[in-house]
């Protein structure tokens, strides 16, 4: 048995110990805003915070996350608004919105580590993260916002 | 002004700032006609009728122009709208529910979004494609808002006793100003159903001078706070109580089909629970499945393991020795001989053996990938003879007549619930993925998600096609272009309808070969065999995405050979402000529309060059390493053009730093999401421009995932895209927004890094070919 820390709670796995995080939480216990876009990490659809790291949770067991702590979408704030959430919809970043929870958790995590990055290392640290419909220029001016004061 | 310190200075931006308490929550409960819910009454199909004509009712099912259709009034004054469109990122869950509010003067705070389910006869044609939504429905849905309100002024009007002229409707209440009486929606509803539906002739429409909404830019998007907390719902967030997960090892090669397998290993894998074969169609077969082994698991992560597991022998069939370095130089043997011909002016071969100059250009693209960020998925859950799909499909409509005929059932029993769309790009219109779901779930007895891995997406689609454009252009002593020959040699997308397809068809060929807009006396467009090896299909821009890239770049060639502006030449091969009359193209196709109300306007082409080239600087003086390209294309009835200026060092990096672009697209509604549009549109440009190719050999597609077919990332993204709109004419009907931008952005691009570096580019991607 594997016990998880989820947004807070305690989750409990008895299954394949090298399930990944990101079907563990979409399939397992219905935490969908996390999304598959590759399965390699290769575009970052389904980045959560692990401490204060952003990880790519397609790539991620759920055994490597025991006692740490795993905030995904759902728990990166309270209702919702946190300063990027806050920045992203000032700016109307969306197109279709699939990648943009990742988006949102990598560039939460930026923050965290980064208060306030500028234009290269907004780039590098976002270069992970794909979006097809092509909102980069929004992304990175959401980013900004959200380090300067929703 | 620095875009990248103060994003609240966004050059075209500032008039875009999101109002807050705007957002919706996008999941509503039903229109169940609950106690007071009125205006959703018995269906009866109206066709529209517009101030000018559209394709709109050529379409399947038409249009539907019914306000008990589409609108409902709660006693609490809650008004809901029918959306019917699939969102994909356009908007268009918004826009159009926003000229139905915007005419029954409704307060867009109190509207509420229902998704509508898959039934075209109820709601007219639901196949989201061809960027035709708004073109289609701007005039049906302003109308649909005008009954509304019409019939809510009439029930004001009966219960004041007060003749129906002197009452109006204004912001979610009727007002009677000579007596300063006024009553909310909500406490008309009740009578206003009982109204009757007012003729669609007779309606009077707002004056646009009185709009709120339409053509402001300042509603978000209604599904924005959702997606941002992570709550919004695509296909792949549907989950049933008792709901199977399961993944498919499909045939490598199209055609192909399993000859023995072994899933012995693959059920040993912890939570996989069953391994089963899934039916297949012969090649071509529409939008049917290609077949193969389905592993089924408690989670997705299982599934997949089980079937890494699989032990498959595939028989390849017939497309087993596709090979794309061999198919490009059959593609370009055709090209350098005659072929059909679709469009003859003069006499192209008189004039090019007269020539004082022939400038050769042959340009090949090949298949692209289209990799929404959500791979294919669907939910079926298929009881007896009923059918339920949840999931991403651009045409709801189709995807009910394919998943009943597939099941032999009626169609009135399949239920086709359509979610968010993570991305179509026109990949989603083709519902194999939601078959493949029900094939399951009637099997299984329960529901069942099919889940596509980045990798079936890659392998498995249904690709853009790959092409080679040769143009011949004749110039006389003085430098003017007097011949032009083009041959488009593709495999067609109705080739994945019919076997032994070798000539593209009319919607492939009007996409920039057969209606080239320039003035030159002899023109001739001819369309060479080639047969088609995987499954081709629709991608966004489809064939205007080759032939823009090699009619532009044709003009920049043809400018420097005669040392001319890149711009000044475009603008001379469009020639005078005309409409282009073409009497020898059989079947122009025109997008589905009217030539009267969307003809080839070289006025409009004209303008977009001088707008974005006024705008976005041409000849402005760059750095050394810089370069700028121009480019412009009419596709989907709108009209584009776009600069680029692109930076080459010296180790051959290329990066962007600038975008503009100029569309007009006539009647608009709403430019926040055509800025929006067209800055994506941008970095597909370039996606497919710098990296894009799909390639086969023995007949497998080689790449598989982000790493191989690579798209823009941030860090290579333009530093700044401008977009400039041009303002309507009183009576422009709408056109395009969805498609029209990416086209002319590879040509620009090339174009640009010519200017910088003196290499012509004619094969895209453009890869490492800067490095040598």
């Amino acid at each position: 048995m594997i016990t998880l820390k989820i947004n807070g709670q305690q989750k409990n796995w008895d299954g394949d110990p090298d399930l990944s995080l990101l079907w563990f939480l979409r399939d397992e216990i219905g935490l969908t805003g996390t999304k598959y876009g590759c399965g390699q990490a290769l575009c970052g659809a389904c980045t959560v915070i692990v401490d204060k790291q952003a990880i790519r949770a397609c790539i991620t067991s759920v055994s490597d996350v025991v006692d740490r702590e795993v905030t995904t979408i759902e728990g990166l704030h309270p209702t919702g608004d946190h300063a990027v959430q806050k920045a992203w919809r000032q700016l109307n970043v969306p197109q279709c919105g699939f990648c943009q929870v990742g988006q949102i958790m990598q560039a939460a995590a930026l923050l965290m580590d980064n208060p306030k990055p500028n234009h290269d290392q907004i780039r590098e640290a976002m270069a992970g993260n794909i979006c097809r419909c092509g909102c980069y220029q929004r992304i990175e001016n959401a980013v900004h916002l959200a380090s300067t004061g929703v | 002004m620095n875009i990248r310190t103060n994003p609240k200075k966004l050059r075209g931006f500032e008039r875009y700032i999101k109002i807050d308490n705007v957002s919706r929550r996008s999941i509503l409960k039903g229109l169940g006609l609950a106690g007071g819910f009125v205006l959703a009454a018995p269906v009866m199909s109206r066709p529209s009728l517009a101030a000018y004509q559209t394709g709109a009712d050529k379409m399947p099912h038409g249009t539907v122009v019914d306000p008990r259709v589409f609108v409902a009034i709660a006693p609490d004054g809650i008004v809901t709208i029918v959306a019917h469109r699939a969102e994909m990122g356009t908007g268009v869950r918004t826009s159009l529910p926003m000229i139905v509010a915007e005419e029954m003067e409704a307060d867009w705070s109190r509207v509420r979004i229902q998704q509508a389910h898959g039934d075209e006869v109820k709601f007219g044609n639901q196949d989201t494609d061809g960027s035709r939504s708004t073109r289609h429905y701007l005039m049906p849905m302003r109308q649909i808002g005008a009954s509304a309100r019409t019939m809510l002024e009439a029930a004001a009007a009966k219960r004041w006793g007060v003749p129906a002229t002197e009452v109006k409707a204004v912001n979610h209440e009727v007002v009677h100003s000579a007596s300063g009486r006024r009553i909310g929606f909500g406490d008309l509803a009740a009578d206003a159903a009982k109204e009757s539906v007012p003729s669609v002739e007779g309606l009077k429409l707002k004056d646009p001078k009185d709009f709120r909404y339409l053509g402001k830019g300042q509603i978000s998007m209604v599904d924005l706070r959702d997606i941002t907390v992570g709550t919004a719902r695509y296909g792949a967030d549907v989950r049933l109580p008792g709901m199977k997960y399961a993944v498919i090892a499909r045939p490598p090669v199209t055609g192909g089909k399993v000859a023995s397998f072994d899933g012995a290993a693959a059920m040993k894998v912890s939570g996989v629970e069953k391994v089963m074969e899934v039916k297949g169609w012969p090649w071509p077969s529409k939008f049917q499945p290609l077949g193969g082994i389905a592993v089924i698991g408690r989670n997705t992560g299982a599934a997949i393991k089980g079937r890494d597991a699989l032990k498959i022998v595939w028989d390849d069939g017939a497309n087993g020795k596709y090979d794309s370095v061999a198919y490009r130089a059959e593609l370009e043997a055709a090209a350098r001989k005659p072929g059909l011909v679709l469009r003859k002016e003069g006499d192209v071969e008189a004039a090019l053996k007269g020539a004082d100059k022939v400038i050769v250009g042959e340009y090949y693209l090949p298949h692209l990938a289209h990799v929404s960020m959500e791979p294919p998925v669907a939910v079926a859950d298929v009881k007896g003879d009923k059918a339920e799909i949840w999931g991403p499909v651009q045409s709801a409509g189709g995807t009910r007549e394919d998943v009943a005929k597939t099941l032999g059932i009626p169609q009135e029993n399949v239920t086709v619930n359509v979610t968010l769309l993570g991305g179509g790009f026109g990949r989603k219109s083709k519902c194999d993925f939601a078959i493949e779901a029900a094939l399951l779930s009637k099997e299984l007895g329960a529901p069942v998600k099919v889940q596509w891995t980045r990798e079936d997406d890659v392998r498995n689609g249904f690709l853009h096609t790959v092409s080679v454009e040769r143009i011949e252009a004749g110039l006389d002593k003085s430098g003017k272009v007097t011949a032009w020959r083009h041959r488009s040699v593709a495999p067609s997308i109705a080739s994945t309808f019919a076997a032994n397809t070798v000539h593209q068809a009319p919607f492939e060929l009007g996409m920039g070969l057969v209606d080239m807009p320039f003035e030159i006396a002899n023109v001739q467009c001819e369309n060479p065999e080639a047969a088609a090896h995987t499954r081709i299909g629709w991608f966004r821009s489809v064939s205007n995405i080759p032939r823009a890239f090699a009619v532009q770049s044709m003009v920049a060639e043809i400018a420097h050979a005669t040392k001319r502006d890149q711009k000044d030449m475009l603008l001379e091969l469009i020639g005078s402000p005309r409409i282009v009359k073409l009497d020898s193209v059989k079947d122009l196709w025109n997008y589905g529309e009217p030539y009267d109300s969307y003809p080839i306007d070289t006025a409009r082409l004209r303008k977009v060059v001088e707008l974005v080239a006024d705008k976005g600087g041409w000849g402005r003086s760059v750095p050394k390493g810089h370069g700028l390209g121009i480019a412009a294309h009419r596709s989907f009835v709108s009209y584009i053009a776009t600069i680029v200026e692109v930076a080459v060092d010296d180790k051959g990096k290329l990066t962007v730093p600038r975008v503009d672009t100029a569309i007009d697209c006539g009647t608009y509604v709403n430019p926040e999401r055509i800025q929006s549009q067209i800055e994506g549109a941008a970095i597909m440009g370039m996606s497919l421009a710098k990296h894009g190719a799909i390639t086969f050999k023995d007949g497998k597609v080689q790449q598989s995932n982000f790493d191989d077919f690579r798209v823009i990332r941030i860090d290579e993204s333009p530093a700044v895209t401008n977009v400039y709109i041009v303002p309507p004419g009183s009576d422009t009907p709408p056109s395009g927004v969805g498609e029209p931008g990416v086209p002319p952005f590879a040509p620009a691009l090339i174009n640009a890094i010519f200017a910088a570096t003196g290499k012509r580019i004619r094969a895209l991607p453009i890869g490492k070919q800067l490095e040598a």
